[in-house]
This record gives C-alpha cells, structure tokens and sequence, in this order.
C-alpha cells in the first residue's frame, strides 16, 4: 500500500509548496474545451480589514487573476488520445492564462472527466488499545480497511474517509480524543484509469509544469455547484460534459460515489451533424442557438438555416424547423439522462434522505432540460451553475466552468485523504526512528 | 473544364504557441528574468561601454581636460573673480599680520577660495578672538575681525605679555610703562587664573594706589604685592575673601600704613603679620618702657 501514496504524497508537498510560493494554476481538461485559471492565493486578512469581508467560504483566500478557454482538441470521452494536439491545446489555455496573470506558474492541478472513474466502499475497524483515540489509531483503522483488487492499470484518485464509528456511536467527523473500545471507519475510494493519468501528467510535464494535484471533475464540481445543505442532507451533482457526464453523490459533505457516462454534448452536436447532413462546427452553432428538448407548436413554424457551402443552391439553402432539430436533440439528451439514472440506482441513491440533482456542465444549458430532467431523474431536480468566485471573468461564470471553480475551491480547502494522515508504526520500516519513539512510550 | 476551387482556403493557424514561443514567454514571466532584462543588462551594458572607452588613456586625458576647461570657463568668469581684501575691526599691525600669513594673489576665482582653511589660519593668530570671512559681490574678500581685548599684563621670566581676560596671550609687551593702565599680574601658572587675579584686583580697590600687582606663588595661590615691600599673602580657596578681610582691618586701623613686611592670611583662622627688624625693635623699646613704668 506504501507505494501507491508516494506520488499523492509528493503532489500533497508540491501543492503546498505552489501555496507558499501563492500561484497556481488550475486545468480542465475537457472533451470540447480546455480552460485554465490562475489563483493567486493571498490570506484572507488581505481584505477583511479594509472592505469588512469574511472569509466567504474559504473563497476569500484566493483570487483568480487570469483564465482562458481553448477548444480542447485531442480528447474523447475525457481522455486524451491524441496527446500532442492536447499538449498544444493545453499551451494555448496555459499560455493565454498566464499572459492575463502576468505570472509564471509552474504547478498545476488537473482535472478529468472521463477515465471510467470506479467507486469503492470500504469499511474497517480495529480494537483500541487504550481507551483514547489517539491519531496512531486513525492510522491504524485507515489501513485496517479491505482494499478490494482495484487492478492492473488502476489509479487511486481519492480515497476518502466519510465517516468514523465508535464502538456504537456513527457518524463521527473527528474520533481523536473521544474513548470507546472499537473504532471502524468507512472510506470512500475512487480509482481511474493509470493511463489517462499518465498521459495528462506527461502533457502537463511537455508544458514545463509539475502536476501539484488532481481529481475528479464530478468531484470538482459537486464541490462548487451544490450548495451547502445539499452537500450535507445527500445530493448527486450531474456534470454534463461535451463527451462524457460525470456523477457525484454527496453526503455529509463527503463524496460517496462517483461515476461517469461516456455520452455528452457533443454526441448530441453529432446526431445532429448526422441528421441534418451538415458539418459538425455548423451543427455545433445550430444546437447553441436554436436547440432544445422540448417542441411546441411555435417551433413548427420556426425555420432555421442550415446552409452549407457546397456551390449547390438547393443543397445550401435547406432549412429545417425547430421541431425537427428538438426532435433529433430529444432522444440523445433523454439517453444521457436516463443512463444517469441508472447508475444513480445502481449507486442507491433513493435511499438517501434528500433526494436532490443538481445538473451542470455545458451540456445542461439546453433550453428546456429543467422541464425534461425531472421526468426522468425524479422531482428534485434543478439546473446548477457554480459558485461564484472572488476575479473570475463573467465569460467563466457559466455552468460549464462548474469544475474549474470546484477545483479552485478544492486548491484552496483540499479534503483529507487517506494520504494525508499519519502512516502506522508497524508500517515504518524496521530501523525507523518513530519506530523507536513507539517503543518507548510503549515501554515506559 | 476550369476548376474553381472554392474551398481551399489558406490553412487555418494554428492558435497553439510553438513550444519555443511558449517556453520564451514563460521565461520572460520569470521576475528575476525580466528584472535582469530591463535593469541589469542596459546597466550592464552602458557600464561595459563606459569602461572600454575610459580604459584608452587618450579617451581618458581628453574627458579629464575637457572637465578642467568646462570648469576654468566657468570659474574665470569676472563675476567670479576676487579682486582685494578688506579687513575690518583689526588694528594696523593686526591686520599686516593677517595679509602676511594669507598668501593670496589678486585677483582670484573664488571657486579656488577655501574660506575655512583661510578662517583657521587666521584664527591662529593669537590677537584674533573670532574671524568672519565672506566673498561679497563686487569681488571683495572681506575678513570681520574681533580682538582679543587685553586685560592684564603678565610679567614672567623677564618677558612682558598682554593676556586677555581668558588668559589667552594677546602680544608680547616691550615695556610695562606702554600699558601702564593695565594691571600686572606675575608668576608662573598665572595666566592660567586670570579671572581669579581679575577679581583680587577688583576686591582691593580700596588699596589700588598701593598696588603693585598680584603674584602667583608656587603656581597655587597669590601674594598681592604692595609699595614699600609689603604683600598680602593670601590662600588657595577663597583668596578673595581674605583679601577683604585684610582690607576692612586696613581701613579701620591703617593696617598697611604700619611698619610691616606682610601679613600672611594663608591660614584665614589665624591672620599673622610679620614686622620689620626696626619695627620688632621699636616694639620691644615700647613694651620695655611700658613694662619698666609698671615695675617702677
């Protein structure tokens, strides 16, 4: 198990080292864009004295002074597959972002989409051998869990304890210090595919940047488009991407399950580029401007353009009705969202106390989706857009930006993951010295 | 047939930076990077000028004699230029002095002046007790004098001085008679207590027609010196007030008038006068008829 936290621990110390230095920079990489943000992270004592602000969240902590969006070229399903025309596209968010900052950054954190995330419970305890929870016996509870055989190729990308449990008492943030007799622990993890990983980290290190951390862009944006009850009572977040939907489900402030659905905008951008026998960057614009999922008799009547430019005047003067355009859009967007819905009962979630959704992402700016989603995902459904953070420009504020901000918010407040607590003694090597210090306090 | 090729439009750009374009930028980013660039190398670069050029000899004599000329030009302008030397507030002598130890030959920049070490000179002048010197416009020098006014004369060692009343030496002195309104003061150490003498002098007003002068004896206290060979020996602390006291018996029983050689205060609990030889004689002559009457 060592081995598998060296490089989360050495993202971890790159992180905090990219805080002292107070620039980092935070990297989407998505199937239809790729946008990069740079924080500057200041204190929040910076402004609480002289405008009165506190600190908002955490948000106050850091400020984004440069951003840039790039069309994502090179990537399918979220992951990459051509990596050059990534690695260039991710020069151009990088260099555009840096230029507005008017700062090198040198640490990056990344997020991805696609990379079939796959989640885990687990669940260990372990007798106490005093009565006090001491931090040795966090230690020792987190690596009492059964890791079930994740495989090959599989990353760990979170692992997360949700939840403590002394001897009968649940729903523990905090066990240290408290005494009982048996203490057992639930962890949540979280693993994608290595070679996703791998293959942004060698894009990333193309571009002269350490990676400091990655996630989950479900995560990432749970984090900054649920609000905070939803993040407490149970709610899933649905990040409609351009080439892959992302799932989180939170509760108690935890994710607990994670997933994706390979299908996103820009199969609906294809069905459309099928249908109507046009280009994709033209069905791109007709679904931006005139689309939707639900008709009415008005869009009968509504004809839309589709042009072309063959040289054939009948080829290049079709139009088609909205009604036509929403009813190819229809049927794909009710795949994606019925596909979510399988996964969210194969994850439970009906048996969660509040049943909220929250959709977000490009993808759920369709002009009608709040009348179709709850059709499908049940009554509590609602279109989310991310929080709003302190310098970020209004062209990023939209929903498809969800998991930029969450990752900011995620920068600046990480959740503890089982990399950051202690190791257990018995996992030291032998001629440790804390090995030595147990001994002992043991012995003495 | 022609063929129209419409759609062969000039390849689109590609947005992306080239790897070199993008590494530069992030280079120029750097703070340290940018600051070397737009400070330390035009500094460096001007520096490295400059030394090559000042490292000619020839390079370097022309700068340094164009410097001198800009210079002269300026300095040898007539507004510049010091014409004579008034000195006011010193007497005939003083001021020959003064024009002797300050070799300057008019006319003269006043850039070349260096009025300080020009005031310190003069200030060694033992007549000096304050020098003003300015340039005024008109090409003057003009030196403001005060005296030193001397207040006693100091006879030591066969040599007459004039003191201030400091004690600073003011002139040497060729005969007592050309200040004879000056009080003599002698002995050794004494111009280091003028102010003290000054004060005696002034206490014995009353006997100033008798007065010869004071004297400093042993370099510790003072004899006032009177006609006829007499003194007044005095103490080391409070001489003054000895002094009074010796004046005050004078004035009521003619003291000084009487035949004695001096009367010694050194110890003021217990005033002593000593007699001359014919007065002692005279005494016991009178105590012996006094004595004689009685026994008869």
């Amino acid at each position: 198990m060592t081995d598998l936290y060296e490089s989360q621990r050495a993202m971890r110390a790159m992180r905090k080292a990219a805080l002292q230095r107070g620039v980092i920079a935070i990297l989407d990489v998505g199937t239809s864009k790729i946008a990069c943000l740079v924080l500057r992270f200041d204190g929040p004592e910076q402004y609480r004295e002289n405008d009165g602000v506190g600190s908002l969240a955490g948000q106050s902590a850091f400020r984004v002074i440069g951003a840039a969006t790039t069309r994502s070229r090179g990537v399918r399903f979220g992951e990459i597959s051509a990596m050059n025309e990534t690695e260039r596209a991710v020069r151009t968010a990088v260099q555009a972002a840096q230029k507005m900052a008017n700062v090198r950054v040198d640490h990056v954190i990344a997020c991805l989409s696609g990379a079939m995330p796959r989640s885990y419970g687990l669940a260990g305890s372990i007798d106490l051998h005093d009565a006090t929870v001491t931090e040795q016996d966090v230690a020792r509870v987190l690596a009492s869990c059964e890791v079930p055989d994740l495989g090959e190729t599989r990353h760990v990308l979170h692992a997360q304890p949700v939840n403590f449990a002394l001897d009968h008492r649940s729903g523990l943030n905090d066990p240290r210090g408290q005494i009982g007799n048996r203490l057992a622990c639930d962890m949540h993890l979280m693993t994608i595919d290595g070679d996703a990983v791998q293959n942004l980290l060698y894009c990333i290190k193309r571009c002269d940047m350490e990676l400091a951390g990655i996630a989950s862009s479900a995560y990432a944006s749970g984090i900054s488009s649920l609000v905070e009850d939803e993040q407490e009572l149970g709610a899933a977040c649905v990040d409609m991407g351009g080439g892959s939907t992302g799932l989180s489900i939170f509760m108690k402030k935890h994710m607990i399950y994670a997933d994706s659905v390979r299908l996103g905008g820009e199969h609906v951008t294809s069905d459309i580029s099928k249908g109507l026998q046009v280009s994709l960057a033209t069905a791109e614009r007709i679904k931006t401007v005139h689309g939707g999922v639900v008709a009415t008799g008005m869009d009968d009547r509504e004809r839309i353009e589709i042009g072309g430019d063959t040289g054939d005047w009948e080829h290049d003067r079709r139009t088609v009705s909205r009604a036509e355009l929403i009813g190819i859009m229809r049927p794909r967007v009710e795949e994606i969202l019925e596909e979510v819905r399988e996964r969210l009962d194969a994850a439970g979630f009906e048996h969660l106390p509040s049943q909220q959704i929250v959709l977000t992402g490009g993808a759920s700016q369709i002009p009608g989706l709040d009348g179709l989603a709850p059709k499908i995902l049940g009554n509590q459904v609602r279109i989310g857009r991310p929080l709003r953070v302190q310098g970020l420009p209004q062209a990023a504020t939209g929903a498809a930006f969800a998991s930029c901000v969450g990752l900011s918010l995620f920068a600046a407040h990480p959740q503890d993951e089982w990399w950051d607590f202690e190791m257990p003694i018995e996992r030291y090597p032998a001629r440790s010295l804390r090995r030595a210090v147990k001994w002992f306090k043991d012995n003495w | 047939m022609r063929q129209v090729d419409t759609d062969s439009a000039p390849a689109r750009r590609d947005p992306a930076p080239s790897r070199w374009a993008y590494r530069l930028h992030r280079l120029w980013l750097t703070p340290a990077v940018r600051k070397f660039l737009r400070l330390g190398l035009p500094l460096a670069v001007s520096g490295l000028a400059l030394t090559w050029v000042f490292a000619q000899p020839q390079n370097r004599s022309a700068f340094t004699e164009m410097y001198s000329d800009i210079r002269r030009s300026i300095a040898e302008r007539p507004e510049f230029m010091v014409q004579v030397m008034a000195i006011d507030g010193a007497s005939e002598e003083l001021s020959a002095d003064i024009r002797e130890i300050l070799p300057v030959d008019f006319p003269i920049s006043s850039f070349d002046l260096d009025l300080e070490a020009m005031q310190e000179v003069v200030e060694q002048l033992d007549a000096v007790a304050r020098v003003d010197l300015r340039i005024r416009p008109g090409g003057l020098l003009q030196i403001d004098v005060t005296e030193r006014i001397p207040a006693v004369v100091w006879r030591v060692q066969g040599m007459l001085e004039l003191l201030d009343e400091a004690g600073r030496r003011v002139a040497a002195l060729y005969a007592r008679t050309d200040r004879a309104d000056l009080p003599l003061i002698a002995g050794l150490g004494a111009d280091r207590e003028v102010p003290e003498a000054l004060e005696l002098i002034a206490a014995a007003g009353p006997i100033a027609d008798r007065m010869r002068g004071v004297l400093r004896v042993g370099e510790r206290r003072w004899d006032v010196v009177l006609d006829r060979d007499q003194r007044i020996m005095l103490p080391e602390t409070r001489p003054v007030d000895a002094l009074e006291q010796v004046i005050a018996l004078h004035q009521a029983q003619e003291l000084l008038a009487r035949d004695l050689a001096a009367v010694d205060m050194r110890n003021p609990a217990r005033p002593t006068l000593r007699m001359r030889p014919h007065a002692v004689e005279e005494l016991h002559r009178i105590k012996g008829i006094e004595l004689g009457d009685i026994l008869q």
